[in-house]
């Protein structure tokens, strides 16, 4: 594991004191293009990102982003929803009627759940909040780059010996099957698919509960300790972690 | 009241009803001095007109008269009619033009030429003479002399005079008193006018417990007045209650930005190892989502009360809604010894919008997780730490309820409980930003439907409801559409 860590980023709902794991948890390398008006905000997501282990190119306005994502060959791109000269909808809304199929996150101060539609409709795959938490916005774009690769979508994940079947609902670990209610089936399911990277909890609310408001508490956690007694109480070696300061995230073996 | 409504003549000249008045009575005035007119003038034609008709009527006969008894005899009839005293006039001259009999002694001057009209002669009054007026008519007889026959009609000419005075008088009087008519109710609206003028103007330089006083008859001018006092009181609310939210948000906010800055200050003050500096950067990072939080749940109820989310309604089953929402809330539940149970007639469909419902009740069972524990000292049953949820149809739309046993919100308390950032006493210590119940009657109203508070004895009860139309109800059978549109 990369212990060059620069500075660490909390999840909203974490209420740890931080005391400083690095937050780059796949050594997978991502392209990302920024599109972001604010000078600022683009140096640090730059910095930030590159220190995650990406390399980053960054433009500030709609034009010179369209140019640069046509262009260039991205992993996934990070948009901004107010950009000047064109806007970040319609550069997402143009790219998509060109082809161009690159995973893309919206970001934008309008965080209302029908702001989040439109940009989803323009053909954003995943929508963030200003502000939000670094660490929230490195899982997301990580889990949007896995997607994009079209082998993920199958019918069987497996994690060391655990295996989850879609098809048949059942969950083994090491041959023994695991009795799941339906909401931890789902939950498994979406750690599984994205094996080997963060997880935040509003993530998991998102896609697993669909539920995209603040639940006020922490109601993540207990859901997870509950099936993380299910799937690692009586094997020695631990799956599901707990990733400090961002969310969860399932993997086998020791990095 | 005139003498005092000098200084302000320009002023109320200039008002309307002084204008209309004016305008009123000049026409009144105008079409009453032509009827006076016509009458005055017709009257004094068939005067006139009589005493010439008389006058014919005997003059013909003196004409006969004389035809019959010989010229010499007219000067003696004339003097005959002469003495009698009356009206009538006469006077006769020889073909020379002297004078030969009668009560006149000279013919006038009006009547030197002509068959006769009015004329005026001296008629003697006492020890002076009196200059009056008659009608004549001249008639010549037989042999050369002429006779006028007269009436004296002073009498009626004074008479149409003293008509004529008295219409004249009338209408000078109508005039003033129409004008000081005028002046009065002007005034008399223009003093109302100023008050409201006056009022609005200290209002509007902030005074704004002022009202517009009202005559209490009932009239135009009083049915303006308390709408302009209704409205008065509704902008007042909503500044009184902006005032609040302001202040609420200056405290809300500043608070922990204060906090913020203090743990800013007091990392970079103190801090010597990377470590407290990680330490204070971290709290600095938890105290920011502490505000962003309260910030965002602010700016929601903002729009709410906007009513600017209407478009994103949709239909889906609140039973499935519920029902997840109480299983993601119970393994938290039971970490604090709190049990939540669930209760639906089946299938439930609304059209609402989804995210907001579910943030309304993911509130109420938040709240009643944090505050529903038992009171110190209560009795301490084995459903003390239950938490009822219950989703019912009602006629008019459903209703969901969560009911705790905890030491639950005293009747005088509840009404203050739905505003915004009020923590009760009880509960100001805890975490939580204070705005938990009052976006809940946000997202009830924004959906026609309202939140009580009721007293589970012990405990607090919450009903959210809110209308729903019946012809959904017949779509049971149409899948509802619950997802956002959010792959993952």
């Amino acid at each position: 594991m990369n212990e060059a860590a620069g500075p660490a980023y909390l999840d909203k709902a974490a209420s740890f004191r931080f005391s400083g794991p690095p937050l780059r948890t796949v050594g997978q390398h991502m392209r990302v293009l920024v599109v972001e008006d604010d000078r600022e905000t683009a140096h640090f997501l730059q910095k930030a990102l590159r220190e995650s282990g990406h390399s980053v190119v960054v433009t500030h306005d709609g034009e010179e982003g369209l140019g640069a994502a046509r262009e260039g060959k991205f992993d996934v791109l990070i948009v901004d929803r107010m950009l000047p000269k064109v806007d970040g909808l319609s550069v997402v809304r143009q790219l998509r009627d060109e082809g161009n199929r690159t995973p893309v996150l919206i970001l934008s101060a309008l965080g209302e759940v029908d702001d989040k539609v439109k940009g989803l409709r323009a053909g954003g795959d995943d929508y963030l909040t200003k502000p939000y938490a670094f660490s929230e916005l490195l899982a997301r774009i990580e889990a949007l780059s896995r997607r994009s690769d079209p082998q993920q979508e199958q019918t069987r994940y497996e994690v060391g010996d655990l295996v989850l079947d879609r098809l048949s609902h059942r969950v083994t670990r090491a041959g023994e099957p695991i009795v799941l209610q339906p909401r931890e089936f789902r939950l498994l399911e979406y750690l599984m698919r994205h094996a080997g990277q963060v997880v935040t909890r509003t993530m998991l609310l998102e896609h697993v509960w669909d539920y995209h408001f603040d639940p006020q508490t922490n109601v993540i956690d207990v859901h997870i300790s509950r099936l993380r007694s299910k799937i690692d109480r009586n094997f020695e070696e631990s799956l599901l972690h707990t990733v400090r300061g961002a969310g969860y995230m399932i993997r086998a073996g020791k990095s | 009241m005139l003498a005092r409504a000098n200084p302000l003549l320009p002023q109320f000249t200039r008002t309307t009803a002084f204008r209309l008045m004016a305008a009123y009575v000049a026409a009144f005035v105008t079409i009453a001095a032509v009827a006076a007119g016509v009458i005055i003038w017709q009257t004094n034609e068939l005067l006139i007109r009589q005493v010439f008709a008389t006058l014919r009527t005997e003059a013909e006969g003196l004409q006969d008269l004389v035809r019959q008894r010989g010229p010499a005899a007219a000067a003696e009839i004339i003097a005959d009619r002469s003495r009698v005293s009356g009206t009538a006039l006469y006077l006769l001259v020889d073909p020379q033009g002297r004078k030969a009999a009668g009560n006149l002694n000279r013919w006038p001057a009006e009547l030197r030429e002509g068959s006769g009209g009015l004329f005026r002669y001296a008629a003697p009054a006492g020890e002076q003479t009196q200059e009056r007026l008659a009608i004549g008519m001249r008639v010549v007889l037989d042999g050369g002399q002429q006779l006028l026959v007269a009436r004296d009609v002073e009498e009626q000419r004074q008479f149409i005079a003293r008509v004529r005075m008295l219409f004249l008088a009338g209408f000078g009087l109508l005039v003033l008193l129409g004008l000081a008519g005028a002046v009065l109710a002007s005034r008399l609206i223009l003093r109302r006018i100023s008050e409201i003028t006056a009022t609005s103007g200290s209002i509007m330089s902030g005074d704004l417990s002022r009202r517009i006083a009202t005559s209490g008859s009932g009239d135009e001018l009083d049915e303006l007045s308390r709408n302009l006092n209704a409205m008065l009181d509704r902008i007042e609310q909503l500044m009184a209650g902006l005032r609040e939210i302001s202040d609420n948000i200056a405290h809300d906010l500043k608070t922990p930005l204060n906090r913020l800055r203090n743990r800013a200050e007091a990392a970079l003050r103190e801090a010597q190892t990377p470590e407290d500096y990680q330490e204070g950067l971290a709290r600095t990072i938890d105290e920011a989502d502490e505000i962003i939080k309260t910030f965002n749940a602010l700016l929601l109820i903002a729009r709410l009360e906007a009513g600017a989310v209407d478009e994103s309604k949709e239909v889906f089953d609140l039973t499935a809604l519920v029902r997840d929402l109480v299983e993601l809330y119970e393994p938290h539940a039971e970490e604090t010894q709190r049990h939540l149970t669930f209760e639906a007639d089946g299938e439930n469909l609304v059209r609402a919008n989804r995210q907001l419902i579910g943030q309304a009740i993911a509130n109420l069972l938040d709240n009643a997780i944090k505050y529903g524990g038992p009171a110190p000292g209560a009795r301490n049953g084995a459903s003390a730490g239950d938490i009822e949820v219950r989703l019912t149809r009602t006629q008019t739309g459903v209703e969901v309820i969560v009911a705790d046993h905890g030491p639950g919100i005293p009747a005088v308390d509840r009404e203050r409980a739905l505003k915004r950032f009020v923590r009760l006493e009880a509960s100001r210590t805890r975490p939580g930003t204070g705005l938990g119940l009052s976006l809940v009657a946000a997202v009830a109203r924004l959906h026609d439907g309202q939140i009580r508070l009721e007293d589970n004895e012990p405990g607090l009860r919450v009903v959210l409801s809110w209308p729903v139309p019946a012809k959904l109800v017949n779509l049971e059978k149409e899948k509802p559409v619950s997802q956002t549109g959010i792959a993952t």
